[in-house]
């Protein structure tokens, strides 16, 4: 079953503020049908102060939903509402020290029952954010189907590496391989038939791979196979290219790069030559280096040979298992920055 | 405290008799059966003496009617495409909507992919088959019905010897998966119209791994796995002679206590099921009261979520499964207790408890110590519950 962690756990059997709240003065309710959980969030908020001085849950749901209500309550009592209202699923995730890929819907669902409670006690209409999105397809990154057709529909995606490479889905352990094709051949299918794609673009399920530049080796490396970026968009879309970006689900100890204070995007321009790409690279690497020393650990670039950025991990990051996860967010930045699909390979150090 | 275990709809545990026998063709007789030498043939004894023993079981006119698999889902996979492949001309299966994945899944494949058309027949709150859409759905180009013998979260057992003869009726071929039903309760086959019969060892004691499908004599077959003669050239691949070995017992002590045990784990089964309704308010018992599994009981909790009572079990030292979303990781109740119609806040709660022929009086007493505490608590904490049933004022979230 679940690898729950401990923290988890002792919020399941023992949860801190469930049950109703009398004199509750600002109630969030949210809760999704296909999963079968529910949320109500009641706070006791101060109106003079604005500081929530009290809070309780009830939740109808699994083990880690309840956690999460007993978490999020945890994390509010005493917080101003300005306070509270920029806590993310992310903290509730972290604070239970990781949960499941398959149930970070419940960090979620507590995150956006704090958001209906903050609206309501500020008298202003709640967005409608989506709860869940679909199949799970990529249990590894927690992918799911609806994420996947919207990065295949605003990028066009035409082939596998591509969807992997813009969402990460099965990037990882490749298993969800199958449905993934599955996928893409419905998306492109159905983009074929509304006029956004041509026929002959279209990916067709169990189709032979289309012909690919020949292999060229690096310090006894193979590259991997990556397909000309043609049909990417141009160069100067990255920035609205936040939709396909995934977030790490668990055990993020540390702020994922989206919280680094965004760069101004590096005018992305296919034809720098490689002494400047290098130095592209390089700043994107200390624009993030702060993600990788609250970690621990740091991260140094060593060479760069076509698409293969290679670099020396030391510290916490060697041998971490985030280690790809955050190369992963590195190899996507500095793509997005180049126009080119970059990848980003550890080296030992010489 | 011994831990209490009712999950063996999921898997029974190996019984040490099954274990003696297997022993000795790992490490002493360890030939390969197909070999002329000493080593080979008394292997190749021992694998007549199991399935003469799996013959009897399930009351094969012939034991070369047995095919050895690695399992359940691979006796479902060759029956399909096997029946679709002998039946040119016929490209429809006619099914039901709560098979278990094994075959829904290669149905929706073979729908999508292969141009196969799939009928789903619906059933009604008691999970029995709807007799006049099953009727409707049978014509001359349905190659293949299959419908489940017995269901694995309900224990609803399905008339398939009767609607074997329906679907003969219209020239197609009847497979059944009865992976939760041999061992469990008394199966026959010579004196019914069942072509094809799919089993599984792991599920009354013998070793996971295994599994068979049982092929009428005379009925056209083409083989899933090619590349040799095992299996008089159906099932390519050596024998897993240790597994089929301890299947061989375990079809051998399932068949010497079959009828008492039945009794026995039914009584224990309605103790079971008594008791939890009883003492605990706003629960109802699943599937067709008249006839189910002796050893599966399925109760749906309202107002709480499946997971949570699951945890709160293993805490107690109970293993049980469920049918709710949370478990699976599919985000998705059970496609069985949809297709039934249980409203959602129950189907999220429903936990079946399935029991096996060593289970004891003590082991349901257990559960019915702790079950009520459980829901207690847990219904305590749901914003679904007011204390006597559902909130009178209505939780109303926002559903995104």
């Amino acid at each position: 079953m679940w690898d729950y962690s401990d923290k988890v756990k002792d919020h399941f059997f023992n949860p801190r503020n469930a049950g109703a709240l009398a004199g509750a003065n600002a109630v969030g309710e949210v809760g999704s049908l296909s999963c079968g959980d529910a949320l109500k969030l009641m706070l006791k908020v101060n109106p003079d102060t604005d500081i929530i001085e009290d809070a309780k849950f009830q939740t109808f749901g699994c083990g880690s939903a309840i956690a999460s209500s007993s978490a999020l309550t945890e994390l509010i009592i005493g917080k101003t509402i300005e306070e509270a209202r920029r806590l993310t699923n992310q903290d509730i995730a972290e604070f239970l020290g990781g949960l499941p890929p398959e149930k970070m819907h419940c960090s979620v669902m507590g995150q956006e029952a704090l958001t209906a409670a903050v609206a309501a006690w500020k008298g202003e209409a709640v967005d409608d954010d989506d709860h869940e999105d679909g199949a799970l397809i990529c249990k590894c990154f927690a992918v799911d189907a609806g994420m996947i057709e919207r990065a295949i529909r605003t990028n066009k995606l035409t082939n596998l590496e591509m969807v992997t490479f813009y969402t990460k889905a099965g990037g990882g352990c490749s298993s969800c391989r199958e449905p993934l094709e599955e996928l893409l051949s419905d998306v492109n299918r159905a983009m074929v038939a509304e006029g956004l794609l041509k026929a002959e673009e279209a990916y067709v399920f169990g189709a032979a791979p289309k012909p690919q530049p020949a292999k060229k080796k690096a310090q006894g490396f193979v590259i991997p196979d990556m397909p000309p970026m043609a049909a990417a968009p141009a160069p100067a879309a990255p920035v609205q290219m936040a939709p396909i970006q995934i977030e790490m689900p668990v055990a993020v100890a540390a702020p994922r790069p989206a919280a680094v204070p965004a760069p101004a995007p590096v005018a992305a321009a296919a034809g720098l030559s490689p002494a400047k790409e290098a130095i592209v690279v390089a700043k994107i690497i200390e624009e993030m280096r702060p993600v990788f020393r609250a970690d621990g650990g740091d991260v140094d670039l060593v060479d760069m040979e076509g698409s293969l950025v290679l670099v020396q991990l030391t510290g916490a990051c060697s041998g971490c298992q985030l280690a790809s996860a955050t190369l992963g967010g590195l190899a996507q930045r500095a793509s997005e920055a180049l126009g080119r699909p970059i990848r980003v390979m550890p080296v030992a150090k010489s | 405290m011994t831990p209490v275990y009712l999950d063996n709809n999921a898997t029974t545990r190996v019984f040490p008799e099954v274990v003696e026998a297997m022993l000795p063709y790992f490490s002493e007789q360890f030939g390969n059966a197909s070999s002329i030498h000493a080593f080979g043939s008394e292997v190749g004894g021992a694998l007549r003496i199991a399935r003469r023993s799996l013959q009897a079981l399930i009351g094969a006119e012939f034991d070369h009617e047995i095919i050895f698999t690695s399992g359940g889902s691979e006796s479902n996979n060759t029956a399909i495409r096997s029946a679709l492949a002998v039946q040119s001309g016929r490209n429809e299966i006619v099914t039901s909507a709560v098979e278990h994945p094994a075959i829904l899944q290669l149905c929706a494949w073979l729908e999508k992919h292969e141009g196969v058309v799939v009928h789903r027949i619906p059933v009604d709150e008691q999970g029995r088959l709807d007799l006049d859409a099953y009727r409707a759905a049978l014509s001359d180009r349905v190659a293949l019905v299959t419908l489940m013998w017995a269901n694995n979260e309900t224990g609803t057992i399905f008339p398939v010897d009767g609607l074997a003869e329906l679907a003969h009726g219209v020239g197609a071929l009847f497979h059944t998966d009865a992976v939760q039903a041999v061992g469990k309760v008394k199966v026959d086959v010579k004196n019914t119209d069942i072509d094809m019969l799919s089993l599984s060892s792991h599920k009354f004691h013998g070793p996971k791994g295994l599994g068979a499908l049982y092929v009428r004599k005379g009925i056209s077959f083409r083989p899933l796995i090619r590349g040799g003669h095992q299996e008089r050239g159906r099932r390519a691949g050596t024998e897993n002679a240790p597994a089929i070995i301890g299947l061989g017992k375990a079809a051998e002590m399932a068949m010497a206590t079959l009828q008492e045990d039945g009794i026995r784990m039914a009584a224990l089964r309605d103790r079971l099921e008594k008791g939890l309704v009883q003492q605990i308010g706003h629960c109802f018992v699943t599937g067709d009261p008249h006839d189910r599994l002796p050893n599966t009981a399925t109760v749906a909790f309202e107002f709480i979520e499946g997971e949570a009572i699951l945890l709160k079990l293993n805490e107690a030292g109970i293993a049980a499964s469920s049918g709710s979303a949370c478990t699976s990781g599919s985000l998705e109740p059970s496609h069985v207790l949809r297709a039934m119609n249980i409203p959602f806040t129950a189907a999220h709660g429903a936990i079946r408890f399935s029991l096996s022929r060593e289970t004891t009086e003590e082991d349901i007493d257990r559960v019915l110590t702790v079950m009520p505490n459980i829901i207690a608590g847990l219904r305590a904490m749901s914003p679904f519950w007011s204390g006597e049933g559902a909130t009178p004022d209505g939780f109303n979230p926002a559903y995104a």
